[in-house]
């Protein structure tokens, strides 16, 4: 922008501890078209001053010193087409540091410098005018799927449901009772799948193909162009989102040799006793007769290191009411449930009080260890840790394995990687490098030809799957939150859950699908920076094909064309800004965020002669979670180091190894990059901006050689929100190593 | 797709739930009311230290959706708001909010001269009773919005001091409670829980014995912004424990409290062994359970926690908590086994289950299950949200309200 106006805000406390006088000269100084000081700047009279310097024209960007950017948003927003930069002043400064010194003074004149230089540097965003299709795509006709497009036809939106089988339903298709979803929860009740198809089949906004083959998906969010053969003939169809609702399978019993199934004939799985009691024909499949004592097996394959490791979720309510159901229909026999826990969260334990109440059931604590013959014709199941006794043995006439479910899903990345293996056993430039490749390839062998949404993007053809295959984004707070914008994963192939869950799981993924559709059509990003509009640009002229941003996008924005040149989708952009960090070239850059924006905040800071003993040092902090916690120090009156000059990042990510060297060439003392927690439990927003930013640093070494300089200089803290508490002293740590070292050489240069 | 020219949709409550399905639904486009009966939004969660299963702080995602209402102009946020009448009528709901008074106004700027020089202490709700504040304070440190508040009943005849602090005229004490009508589309409910009350527990020395807490006031203790700044000790000593106890199901699972399982408690347990033993790593930590209910993924922090040295999960209910000589003794009952034990602890974690808020008190006349969880009534544009409808974890209740912003939007849709 060329015109900033810099408005400061002395209120607060701030005017009393600070020369602001001096603080609009630097404002001035640097480029500052003009400047106010206000005694509340957030008051009505404060904003309408701000208004007026952006209706007659005289600013067209704003620098807001005042609060931290992360308050009073509203009041400091303007329109969309006017850069704001807010600087903390109250927070960074006045708050945490002394009143009336010549330390804090400079910091505030150093960081409305840095405001004003950002802003220089900043552009208004263009709007992005796509044509957005409106069709949802529901992948997988299941009581999820089926539940997601009902939702998202609900919501106005015309929805195609995708079913490769014959026939909607899924696995809960011919179940007529399942355990109950609602008051008084102690009866079995009517499955709702044979009324949904009805109801799906019958609602005019959706067009159910059934028998259908996905064959590719490509574009982005609002344009995805897909590909399915249906009904003997292949057709193409525009969709805005996508939610892949195609279930999971009970875990492979034939690997439960130990309980039993494959080698004895009376050893079931859940699925096979509902057939028969769907059939009618409750009977031994070894003699025909009808069993006396059925037992059920918990945890048949789950909670188990060699198998399953996670809890299957559904298991004991699926046991339950085929215990219910035994008893109603079969009043002679005996069910008897072997469990290790019992697990009926919520209103389901009176479902579970129900059983137990009835009677007949008998419910025993225990772990199973094996499951054989017992030379009568009957079969023996063998406890472990039983309430009975160290070694136990229970008789039953038919054994019901109560086995895991496995989520329906395809890792998209290990796909890929099968792939690129593939192409380098053919084209390796080395025989090691072949053999390496070959290597590769037999480990990831099993992942050939499991594709499912067939994706056109260059990081893999299905979404990326995390712990145990499921294509979960591991968020707490966010859990729809995927790594490929605009498809959401839905119901059990998404996490274990029962039919009840799944059902709002559906309804949730369908609104994501519906939210992304209408962010799409207003030029918006979608979470967690949704209403940003600012697109990222490739300059792409300078490009040297190094292709670290399209393989480090988390999100999988990115194609390549054959050179290997970035191809933009942006309606799958989340803005996080880790393609601009990722950059050596230095080519990409958002409208109010770029790498030449922030190298000239940091030119911006004024750097002492070596004699003042002042050192500098450049914090680059998460403005997610560093840089609340710093607020909340300072709110508590914490204080900290005034050599430290704060820049705000949008993700450790996004933070340019150039930023660091021209910090460091620039006679700054260090450089400070705090964010948050990586590894297995990450806590980036953007899954893995700071661990991609740690590895960056690893080649910053190069520079400090460069340089002549010691490591130390660079240090990287991982910090979570609410450590509040240790921010101060992290910085102060960082102040005082850098204290104990001589002064950056390059000062004055 | 519902735009700014259709009614809002109305979301009550402003916990994790309430804030999702909000902002979930005005991310499509739709207008917005949130309003939230406490002067902050965040809920339960917001005097959390960390989630299960990643150990992860609350406020870190909330941080993230504050941002997001912060910027949203679909979205109206009303705290110390609440709906005293609701009327059915044609395409929706005409309801009557009711604000506490602005003895704050929306001037305040946060400075927090008022609460330098506030001369009353009160009792500190956010940390459970277990500190005190001045009568004019944040919240807590990371509250949002980052207004001011004051609890009226408790100043001094004729104080201003607070007043006369103000530089922005934010406080005005002869303020008065205000209310709006407003028509809405539809509605969600996502009005949360309360922990069971400790008092109730007395045969646990709930409320009888100092040195016996709740797992909520077990999150305030460990939590930085917390009474004691994030250290575990034990109430009566101040001193860190040597052995904690963690009683499941107190009142969940129980005929005589509540006859439901809270989902959740075990989970919480096990986390605040590991708080426990991050802090204390020689303290020995029991839990008394019967039965482990860690569903899902979050299997993996029964194997992990459990399997930590110095953690031991017993399986029994607990049926007493007495004082005894070296500390506290819990009577412990394993039925099915028919045992009795008696297992001695310096400090008594009572994992308390959840009851949902406002039983018998809805201006919307919602229908409720036995033990109180509101129920979906969508031909009258009324959906529930998270722990309103069942006991849930974060993670579920999320989920539940993205679902319910699409059922409230389709309520909406379907009665317009």
């Amino acid at each position: 922008m060329e015109h900033v106006g810099v408005f400061l805000c002395s209120g607060c406390g701030i005017g009393d501890a600070l020369d602001l006088e001096a603080v609009a000269s630097a404002a001035e100084d640097s480029g500052g078209a003009l400047c106010h000081t206000h005694p509340c700047l957030c008051a009505e009279e404060g904003i309408a001053l701000v208004r007026e310097s952006l209706s007659s024209g005289e600013a067209d960007g704003l620098v807001i010193a005042a609060c931290s950017q992360r308050v009073k948003c509203k009041a400091f927003s303007f329109d969309s087409a006017t850069p704001v930069q807010r600087v903390g002043l109250r927070e960074q400064v006045t708050w945490s540091h002394p009143p009336n010194d010549e330390d804090t003074q400079m910091l505030a004149e150093d960081l409305v410098r840095m405001g004003v230089a950002r802003v220089l540097k900043s552009k208004p965003p263009v709007r992005q005018e796509e044509e957005i299709a409106d069709t949802v795509l529901v992948v997988g006709g299941g009581l999820t799927g089926l539940e997601a497009a009902a939702a998202a036809a609900g919501l106005g939106k015309p929805v195609v449901l995708l079913e490769k089988e014959a026939e909607l339903g899924g696995h809960l298709a011919g179940i007529g009772e399942l355990a109950p979803a609602g008051p008084p929860y102690d009866q079995l009740h009517e499955n709702p799948v044979s009324n949904l198809i009805e109801q799906v089949r019958s609602n005019s906004r959706i067009r159910v193909l059934t028998s259908a083959v996905l064959r590719g998906i490509s574009g982005q969010p609002g344009q995805f162009k897909v590909e399915v053969a249906a009904g003997g003939g292949d057709e193409t169809f525009m969709a805005g989102a996508i939610v892949q609702a195609t279930g999971a399978r009970p875990y492979d019993a034939h690997r439960l040799a130990h309980l039993g199934y494959g080698e004895q004939a009376d050893v079931i799985t859940s699925a096979e006793l509902d057939a028969m009691l769907e059939a009618g024909s409750l009977t031994r499949p070894s003699n025909g007769e009808t069993p006396q004592r059925v037992a059920f097996v918990q945890c048949a394959g789950s909670r188990d290191a060699e198998h399953l490791l996670y809890c299957s979720g559904e298991c004991c309510a699926t046991t339950l009411r085929q215990a219910a159901r035994l008893r109603r229909d079969y009043p002679d026999v005996e069910p008897c449930v072997v469990y290790r826990d019992i697990r009926m969260p919520g209103q389901q334990e009176r479902f579970y009080l129900a059983v137990q109440e009835e009677g007949g059931t008998l419910l025993m604590r225990g772990e199973v260890d094996g499951v054989g013959g017992n030379g009568n014709g009957r079969l023996a199941v063998h406890l472990r840790e039983s309430l009975l006794g160290d070694d136990a043995r229970l008789e039953a006439d038919l054994v019901v394995l109560a086995v895991g479910m496995v989520p329906n899903s395809a890792d998209g990345e290990a796909i890929r990687a099968l792939h690129d293996a593939q192409q380098r056993v053919e084209h390796g430039e080395s025989e090691t490098q072949r053999e390496e490749a070959r290597k590769v390839a037999e480990r990831l062998a099993a992942h050939e030809g499991t594709e499912i949404l067939h994706l056109g993007y260059r990081q893999g053809p299905d979404l990326p799957v995390l712990q145990y295959g499921f294509p979960d984004s591991h968020y707490i707070c966010f859990p729809y939150e995927t790594r490929r914008t605009g498809i959401y994963s839905a119901g059990a192939l998404r996490a274990p859950m029962d039919p009840a869950q799944a059902v709002e799981d559906a309804w949730g993924a369908a609104l994501k699908a519906v939210q992304c559709i209408e962010a799409a059509r207003r030029g918006e990003a979608v979470h967690p920076r949704s209403g940003d509009l600012g697109a990222p640009d490739f300059f792409l002229q300078r490009c040297t094909q190094c292709k670290r941003c399209t393989e480090e996008c988390p999100f999988g924005t990115l194609n390549e064309d054959e050179k290997g040149t970035p191809q933009l989708n942006v309606l799958r952009c989340r803005r996080c800004g880790i393609c601009m960090g990722a950059c050596p070239e230095r080519i990409i850059s958002f409208p109010d965020y770029s790498v030449d924006a922030v190298a000239s905040m940091i030119k911006a800071i004024e750097v002492p002669e070596e004699e003042d003993e002042k050192p500098r040092i450049v914090a680059l902090m998460c403005e997610n979670d560093a840089l609340p916690a710093l607020d909340a120090a300072a709110r508590l009156g914490r204080t900290w180091s005034p050599w430290i000059r704060i820049v705000p990042v949008r993700c450790l990510g996004s933070v340019n190894i150039v930023w660091i060297a021209d910090s460091l060439s620039r006679g700054v003392d260090g450089v400070i990059l705090v964010g948050c927690k990586y590894g297995d439990d990450a806590q980036c927003h953007y899954i893995r901006g700071s661990e991609l930013a740690s590895k960056r640093l690893e080649n910053v070494q190069e520079t400090l050689d460069r340089l002549a300089l010691e490591p130390e200089r660079i240090k990287l803290v991982e910090l979570a929100h609410n450590e509040f508490d240790r921010v101060p002293t992290i910085l102060d740590e960082f102040a005082a190593e850098i204290e104990e070292m001589d002064p950056n050489p390059y000062k004055g240069f | 797709m519902n735009d700014q020219d259709s009614l809002p949709v109305l979301v009550v409550g402003a916990g994790v739930s309430g804030i999702t399905a909000a902002l979930e639904a005005a991310e499509t486009g739709a207008s917005v009311v949130l309003v939230e009966r406490q002067p902050y939004v965040g809920g339960r969660v917001a005097g959390f230290y960390h989630y299960f299963p990643k150990m992860c702080p609350p406020s870190c995602g909330l941080e993230i959706n504050v941002q997001r209402l912060e910027r949203n102009p679909r979205v109206r946020v009303l705290t110390e708001t609440r709906v005293s009448a609701a009327e059915q009528v044609d395409g929706g709901w005409r309801v009557t909010l009711e604000r506490a008074p602005a003895y704050v106004t929306e001037a305040c700027t946060g400075c927090g001269e008022c609460s330098k020089v506030c001369p009353v202490s009160v009792v500190d709700e956010f940390n459970h009773g277990m500190s005190s504040s001045p009568a004019i304070r944040l919240s807590h440190p990371q509250a949002w919005p980052q207004r001011f508040v004051i609890e009226r009943a408790a100043c001094a005849d004729g104080c201003e001091a607070c007043v006369q602090s103000c530089a922005y005229d934010a406080i005005h004490l002869d303020a008065t409670v205000t209310t709006e009508e407003l028509q809405v589309g539809s509605v969600v409910l996502a009005t949360g829980w309360q922990p069971y009350p400790l008092e109730k527990l007395s045969e646990l020395g709930g409320g009888v014995l100092p040195d016996v807490i709740s797992n909520v006031q077990m999150e305030r203790l460990a939590s930085p912004s917390g009474p004691t700044a994030g250290q575990i000790l034990c109430p009566s000593t101040g001193q860190p424990p040597r052995r904690v106890a963690f009683v499941q199901c107190a009142g969940s699972r129980d005929v005589n409290h509540l006859p439901y399982c809270s989902g959740i408690c075990c989970l919480a347990s096990l986390k605040h062994a590991q708080y426990v033993k991050d802090q204390h790593p020689d303290t020995e930590v029991s839990i008394f359970y019967i039965d482990r209910r860690t569903p899902g993924r979050n299997e993996d922090v029964l194997t992990r926690i459990g399997d930590m040295d110095g953690v031991r999960l017993v399986k029994g209910k607990v049926g007493k908590v007495e004082a005894g000589d070296g500390g506290l003794v819990l009577t412990v009952e394993d039925v099915e086994a028919g045992r009795k034990l008696h297992e001695q602890a310096d400090l008594v974690v009572l994992a308390t289950g959840m009851v949902p808020t406002g039983n018998g008190e809805s201006p919307f006349g919602i229908a409720r299950d036995e033990d109180g969880f509101a129920l979906d009534d969508f031909d009258r544009g009324l959906v529930v949200a998270g722990v309103a409808r069942r006991p849930t974890d974060v993670a579920a209740a999320v989920r539940d309200a993205t679902g319910s912003a699409a059922r409230a939007l389709a309520a909406a849709e379907r009665g317009a």
